[in-house]
């Protein structure tokens, strides 16, 4: 899924310091999984942001609405009839959320209230990690499934580099060195000559580096 | 263009195919576009080692060009070793470069990953890593042997660099290192500058592996030396610098040689180590690294007892 973190307190004041009356718009898609943009937070956002605009003397009324996704129109819909009662909209969502608010409503003023940060998963109760990079040429079947595009601070096809020690990435001890876990892994199962082969450059066409991306899937489209 | 069966004709190539134990030094380009600094500090280098590395935005941090650099040691008679590494170019602005360091003389590379903008002045930057060190290895091999692009379009003229990768021996995992340095002879290394070596059993264990894989017949290996200024230095280096071996003993040497002796002590220590590698099978030869400390090669050069050096035609 799509991970996000929410923006903080002050630069979504600052954003909406004109406004006197605004929306916050959650989703119930990724960013409610990971405990960002659901229902539950736009409750906490709209308190802390009440809270906060009556310390500074300048109260704020805010509605507050979560619907099912920010990514399909469908669902956009459902704010037809009360997007314009308002000075400005926060959206909750990832990034997509806001654009299709924006798009839909073109006389409307819509701001992020989450930075987007990447696509993975829950490793424990409140810790997500970034597992693909969505480069468009998925090629983890070379590396037992391990993503160095998206895990290897170099994106490195060829590793590990020389920094890396006792199972880290030279840039924190922090962060796992994916390639030392690949290689033990092929050494373990018998495997390294996996390892002997020398990849050809990588092709990010199917990257960003190839502009904006579309996916079409012909027997849905009307 | 005939280059006599050299792959590049330059000094280096010539010093190491005839047999010779080379030796390579290093120059980090200044910090600024002071080009008289530059070229002080690698005066102390000249006619003292076979080639100098010029290193490429070093520890990610933003210098002088190390195309710039090169070419303007080329200009003043001394041999570059033109550093590039992936991070902070794609492979168009890396072709052009090559193409471009070459025209102006230069004649040999070495291809790195470079270390992460995270340790360098600008961590801000947004990376490339279009291509890794093995490929970038294969690119250069490719325009030089097939006279190609990376696209397969035909170089008019390619560029005929003799070609340098890096190999790290101390890096974990320790078993797959042998084989990552067996991929870069095999996508195109024509000699190999190891990571500073302190470490001199496990650097041992690692020649006789790449002796025994046939490694050193078909690259010629480069031991790293880098003299410690201190014991501090030793125990930033161990601790802090990644990838890096620094033995216990080693620190405990330069603690124990006193106050104002440890210099004196690293360099004992490393001409020793160069002593040691003249008879260690395999290697063809040393690279001194002796960082921000050029004006110190000249001893170390003479007291190693690798000068004179070749003159080969």
């Amino acid at each position: 899924m799509i991970v996000a973190d929410r923006k903080s307190l002050e630069e979504i004041m600052d954003m909406i310091k004109p406004y006197n009356k605004i929306l916050i718009v959650g989703c119930k898609g990724c960013v409610t999984v990971c405990n960002v943009g659901g229902a539950k937070e736009v409750g906490v956002l709209a308190a802390a942001l009440k809270i906060g605009r009556k310390k500074d003397g300048n109260p704020i009324e805010i509605d507050e609405k979560t619907i099912e996704r920010q990514c399909d129109p469908e669902y956009i819909e459902q704010l037809r009839d009360i997007y314009d009662r308002y000075d400005a909209v926060l959206s909750m969502a990832c990034g997509v959320g806001p654009q299709f608010l924006s798009e839909a409503y073109p006389s409307q003023k819509f701001f992020p209230a989450v930075n987007t940060k990447f696509f993975g998963g829950a490793v424990q109760h409140g810790i997500w990690e970034e597992r693909c990079a969505g480069c468009g040429t998925c090629i983890i079947h070379y590396y037992d499934g391990l993503c160095p595009i998206a895990r290897c601070s170099k994106s490195l096809q060829h590793g590990p580099c020389g920094g890396s020690a006792n199972g880290k990435c030279e840039i924190s001890k922090d962060v796992e060195c994916i390639w030392d876990t690949i290689v033990k892994k092929k050494m373990e199962q018998g495997r390294l000559e996996d390892l002997r082969q020398i990849r050809a450059a990588k092709d990010w066409q199917t990257a960003r580096d190839g502009g904006p991306r579309k996916s079409i899937r012909e027997e849905l489209v009307q | 263009m005939s280059n006599n069966g050299y792959k590049s004709g330059s000094n280096l190539e010539k010093v190491l195919k005839a047999g010779h134990f080379a030796f390579t030094g290093e120059c980090g380009p200044p910090k600024g576009a002071n080009v008289e600094h530059l070229k002080e500090k690698f005066e102390h280098l000249r006619g003292k080692v076979d080639s100098v590395n010029v290193t490429d935005n070093q520890t990610a941090v933003v210098r002088m060009s190390s195309a710039a650099a090169s070419a303007i040691m080329v200009a003043n008679g001394i041999e570059p070793n033109f550093q590039m590494v992936c991070r902070d170019r794609n492979r168009l602005a890396m072709m052009a470069d090559i193409l471009g360091v070459y025209s102006l003389g230069v004649r040999n590379m070495l291809c790195l990953s470079g270390d992460h903008q995270k340790f360098g002045n600008h961590p801000q930057s947004k990376n490339v890593y279009d291509i890794d060190s093995m490929q970038l290895i294969a690119m250069v091999k490719k325009m030089r042997d097939e006279g190609k692009f990376l696209n397969e379009e035909e170089i008019d003229e390619p560029p005929r660099m003799f070609i340098g990768a890096a190999a790290n021996p101390f890096a974990d995992p320790y078993e797959f290192r042998i084989y990552r340095l067996a991929n870069k002879i095999d996508a195109g290394a024509d000699f190999i500058q190891t990571q500073c070596i302190y470490n001199m059993p496990r650097f041992r264990d690692f020649m006789k592996q790449a002796v025994d894989m046939g490694l050193t017949e078909k690259a010629y290996i480069l031991a790293g030396v880098t003299p410690m200024k201190s014991a501090r230095m030793a125990q930033y280096m161990a601790k802090m610098v990644p990838g890096m071996d620094v033995p216990e003993e080693l620190i405990k040497r330069l603690q124990d040689a006193g106050k104002g002796k440890q210099a004196e002590e690293g360099i004992k220590f490393a001409i020793e180590q160069i002593e040691e590698f003249k008879e260690m099978e395999g290697v063809a030869g040393v690279h001194l690294m002796a960082i921000e400390w050029e004006h110190k090669v000249p001893e170390i050069a003479e007291r190693a007892g690798v000068l004179p050096r070749p003159q080969v035609n």
